[in-house]
């Protein structure tokens, strides 16, 4: 194996670098010049997602344990930008002086969850897949606990940790019966010698609850919205964008590369998964006035609608899953990023408080509506676009029942996203949040969410692209 | 560049013109010349599709132009019009303008008022345009979407319950609507080929018929929420009195009209037999709407209230007379969106007017106001007539032409629907007259009313502008029923 050939693994090689850089460059800083720290961190990250954009080598390594190739590079690009922003929303609340300290720490726990996600995506074989999965979640804990001294942090990342566990010993489990089924767990070879037989069903089907831990899917789902609550916002946009979005990547890779043959079994279950985290998750979105849980049980419900892309096994839906994705990262940053912006500045974060906003802050409220909106689907923003190909991703194949329970969904979230405009707009308050100004990061941060809310839609071009690079059963 | 095109970016240019404005009092200026060279542009549009037709161009769209947008799945930007669509685009361009001007002493949050109106525009005129049906769809969406705002922060009354129940059941409509679309698509080539969104693409092939049965009725209806639709009119009353006057001008007269004309081109056209299979059904709806929206005017009290039922029944005729599937009556329904799209714009403009100086819409509290502002009592005198099919105005020459068309139908169904239909004309008259009666005529029922001024100079140029146009159709109807009846002739010849 010639040098050349680890510049397959180049994401994963310069996170690691930067990891290594913040490391050494925190033991050099001053006490005085922590703060600091804040920009050097994001630019660095910045060099990193702008590294990742260059051409890759395609390829496998190491016996076909890791795989490299157009469409996983894709991925790890989409998940970088969307860390990058995370970053960028995350500068206000790091620079509390309770957490001038752990300004590397976050960083570096960061960029570690990140290789892990890096690492499952381009996972070959379902150890070096377990192996990502675990360095993707157990820096995650940490960061959910990440305001230890608060009760519902330290809450929240314990009670990550414990679900996480018991679904990595679920799919663990179920990978065990795969691999005693099938005698290897190298994805090509498992996915020939699959059956239909019912040690492997079950197998698949154990398997498949932990993935759908992952991704807050129902049945799965009652960890995330106390996690969301409890966690530093920026922190739980984290979770229900990147994480979910990395989830939603290596699941799909397995489902089309590894079990095509028993499509028939998982498609009925994804169904019956699809409409219950749908339809639960818009019915109890609509009861929360906390901005964190609410935007937690409709990140469950945008999680449903994933697996419209799923359910076919086609060509549209892989393509449509990236690119929901990708519009997803945008619109939900967006909105996360300002109840975190104003859960900062304000402390405020029940959806009583953002009566009256538009009067005070007008710009804020017109990204949250264009966030909103993009969440519901309304064109013109791009979360129409998205929510569109994802339907006909399913139509395509036929689902036209499980379409429309959909489609009549959407109209339960738009009900719930336009309480949160009528408050900003409508509503008059005694007390509204007062006018505040953001810092520069902030600003670049929800400047680029913008941006891609309004551009990706009618950017067809990257919707051609992440086609050709996507691939059905 | 396509002049088609220019529908869109006029407006959107205008959007961008009022952002840029440092003056909020600008905003209505800017606005008022961008819907002034909208106006001009789409009558510009109209004689260029008059001088085409003279040539001999008897393609059945004109001005077509097309870019490709997403390639793999066969979605291009395509616009060009018909006879139809260069009717509805100059009703809109009408009625926007009016809007624009009702709307001249709107003091809160001006900005924001005139983007979303304009908004909503934008969504209008590229639904008219369009031939593909997923940036028709793109522009339905967007054309409903602020009503939400321009209801919930501008309007009266019980605006936030109002705004929530006619978004959600757009919305719904939409939702429907959406599968349909789908169906389409994905049967789009029955034979292999390309699957595609373009309708007159679509309209070429036949949809398998077990397909149309399912779809059919889902775009149907998805459309005729919007065309108000019984039972699914509800949104209506609530939404078009709540909503501000320029709102209701539009949203009556030229948003309820996307369903209707999305009915005949998009679920009609492309599934006709699925269409006459099931057109009994829509009918027994229509007749309802028809009678019961009338009905429903006559109980009312609140001035906004009577109109907008009085919608109810004059767009479930439309529907009905689409339903009817002949050049006669689908001629007059054509005509009939226009004329009550000119017609219901002219009554809120008014109602808008008289709340403004009798703060009351009540029709009980007021009284005797043509000897005080005689200016706006004509007018409304006018609307009224249109309104209850006077000859000589719009209302007559539409109605005429439906009732005419669906009695043509020989078999007893048809006709007793057509004899339930006819009676709203009496119904209509019941409730114009009872409203003129107590509203304009009889003595001054309150000293103040006295120092109300009549009709200022921008209300003059709204009123003038819609009452042109009702006139105009009375009387010379030929130059509309005849640009309409050679476009409406490819598709009753697909429902045959």
């Amino acid at each position: 194996m010639s040098p050349e050939n680890f510049l397959m693994m180049r994401h994963e090689l310069v996170l690691t670098l930067a990891f290594l850089t913040i490391l050494i460059a925190e033991v050099f800083t001053n006490e005085d010049k922590k703060e600091k720290f804040r920009s050097f961190g994001i630019v660095l990250f910045a060099l990193v997602t702008a590294i990742g954009m260059l051409p890759a080598p395609e390829g496998s390594l190491f016996g076909g344990m890791y795989q490299a190739g157009g469409t996983t590079t894709l991925m790890k690009n989409i998940l970088n930008i969307g860390t990058l922003i995370v970053l960028m929303q995350s500068y206000t609340w790091l620079g509390r002086p309770e957490n001038r300290d752990k300004i590397h720490e976050y960083f570096l726990l960061l960029i570690s969850t990140l290789i892990g996600m890096n690492f499952m995506i381009s996972a070959g074989h379902f150890l070096m897949f377990y192996l990502g999965l675990e360095l993707a979640t157990i820096p995650l804990a940490a960061l959910a606990a990440f305001e230890r001294y608060q009760n519902r942090s330290a809450e929240a990342g314990i009670k990550l940790i414990l679900s996480s566990a018991l679904s990595s010993g679920i799919l663990l489990f179920g990978l065990s019966m795969i691999y005693g089924t099938t005698g290897s767990l190298y994805f090509p070879e498992v996915a020939s010698r699959v059956a239909a037989m019912p040690l492997t069903l079950l197998g698949f089907i154990f398997f498949f609850s932990g993935m759908a831990f992952k991704m807050s899917l129902v049945p799965f789902h009652l960890w995330t919205a106390d996690v969301y609550e409890g966690a530093p916002v920026n922190i739980s946009s984290f979770l229900s964008v990147i994480s979910k979005g990395a989830a939603a990547f290596i699941f799909i890779i397995i489902l089309f590369n590894v079990f095509p043959v028993i499509i028939h079994t998982w498609e009925r279950i994804i169904w019956v998964i699809a409409v219950l985290t749908i339809t639960i998750g818009n019915l109890f979105a609509l009861r929360q006035k906390n901005m964190k849980r609410f935007l937690a049980f409709s990140s469950i419900a945008q999680a449903g609608f994933f697996l419209l892309g799923f359910i076919g096994g086609n060509k549209l839906g892989m393509t449509t899953v990236i690119y929901y994705a990708l519009i997803y990262i945008f619109t939900n940053l967006a909105a996360f990023g300002i109840v975190a912006l104003i859960a900062e500045k304000t402390g405020k974060e029940s959806m009583d408080d953002y009566d009256g906003l538009y009067k005070t802050n007008p710009k804020l409220s017109l990204t949250m509506m264009l966030a909103l909106f993009s969440l519901a689907g309304i064109p013109p923003v791009a979360g129409f676009f998205g929510k569109f190909f994802l339907f006909a991703a399913a139509a395509e194949k036929g689902f036209y029942v499980l379409v429309a329970i959909a489609v009549l969904n959407t109209i339960v979230a738009l009900y719930y996203y336009l309480l949160v405009v009528k408050a900003m707009f409508i509503n008059k308050s005694e007390q509204p949040i007062p006018a505040f100004k953001s810092d520069f990061f902030s600003k670049l941060g929800l400047a680029i969410c913008i941006a891609g809310i309004v551009i990706t839609g009618f950017a067809s071009g990257l919707f051609e692209m992440i086609r050709n690079l996507s691939y059905g059963i | 560049m396509n002049i088609l095109s220019f529908l869109v970016i006029i407006p959107l240019l205008t959007i961008a013109g009022i952002l840029a404005a440092k003056d909020a009092q600008k905003a209505k200026v800017i606005s008022a010349i961008g819907m002034g060279i909208q106006l001009i542009v789409s009558f510009a549009i109209v004689y260029l599709y008059l001088t085409e037709r003279r040539n001999g161009n008897t393609d059945e769209m004109l001005m077509v132009s097309s870019f490709e947008w997403f390639k793999s799945l066969n979605i291009y930007y395509t616009v060009g019009v018909d006879g139809i669509s260069v009717a509805m685009i100059a009703l809109t361009s009408i009625v926007v303008f009016a809007g624009v001007y009702a709307s001249w002493e709107m003091e809160d949050l001006k900005k924001e008022f005139f983007i979303s109106l304009i908004l909503l525009a934008t969504g209008v005129f590229g639904f008219f345009i369009s031939l593909d049906l997923f940036t028709m769809f793109l522009f339905y969406e967007l054309a409903v979407i602020p009503m939400y705002l321009l209801i919930g922060i501008w309007g009266s009354g019980p605006k936030e319950y109002a705004a929530m129940k006619l978004t959600l059941m757009l919305m719904g409509g939409s939702a429907l609507l959406m599968i349909g679309l789908f169906g389409i698509y994905f049967n789009s080539a029955p034979d292999g080929g390309e699957l595609t969104f373009n309708i007159i693409e679509i309209s070429k092939i036949t949809i398998p018929i077990e397909a149309q049965r399912w779809f059919f009725p889902l775009t149907f209806v998805g459309f005729g929420v919007l065309g108000a639709l019984f039972p699914l009119h509800t949104w209506s009353p609530d939404g078009h009195s709540s909503a501000p006057t320029a709102v209701s001008m539009l949203h009556a007269g030229v948003l309820m009209k996307l369903g209707g004309y999305g009915c005949f081109r998009v679920a009609m056209f492309l599934m006709p037999e699925a269409a006459n299979e099931m057109a009994w059904i829509f009918i027994i709806l229509t007749s309802i709407s028809v009678v019961y929206g009338a009905f429903g005017a006559i109980v009312q009290k609140d001035l906004k209230y009577i109109n907008a039922y009085s919608s109810v029944s004059h767009c479930g005729l439309v529907l009905f007379a689409i339903l009817m599937m002949n050049q006669t009556a689908m001629t007059g329904a054509i005509i009939q969106m226009v004329s009550h799209g000119l017609m219901t714009a002219l009554f809120f403009a008014l109602i808008g007017m008289i709340y403004g100086r009798t703060h009351t819409r009540i029709i009980g509290e007021m009284g005797g106001l043509m000897k005080v502002i005689p200016f706006l009592g004509v007018a409304y005198v006018i609307a009224g007539l249109a309104s209850l099919g006077l000859p000589g105005l719009s209302g007559f020459v539409a109605e005429m032409n439906i009732f005419f068309g669906a009695f043509e139908h020989p078999d007893t169904f048809h006709r007793v629907a057509t004899i339930i239909a006819v009676t709203s004309i009496v119904i209509t008259a019941v409730y114009i007259l009872r409203v003129i009666a107590i509203l304009l005529l009889g003595p001054v029922r309150d000293p103040h009313y006295a120092e109300f001024n009549d009709a200022s100079w921008y209300e003059k140029l709204t009123l003038v502008a819609l009452i042109t146009g009702i006139v105009y159709i009375g009387m010379l109807p030929s130059g509309l029923s005849g640009i309409i009846r050679e476009s409406i002739m490819p598709i009753v010849n697909k429902l045959m």
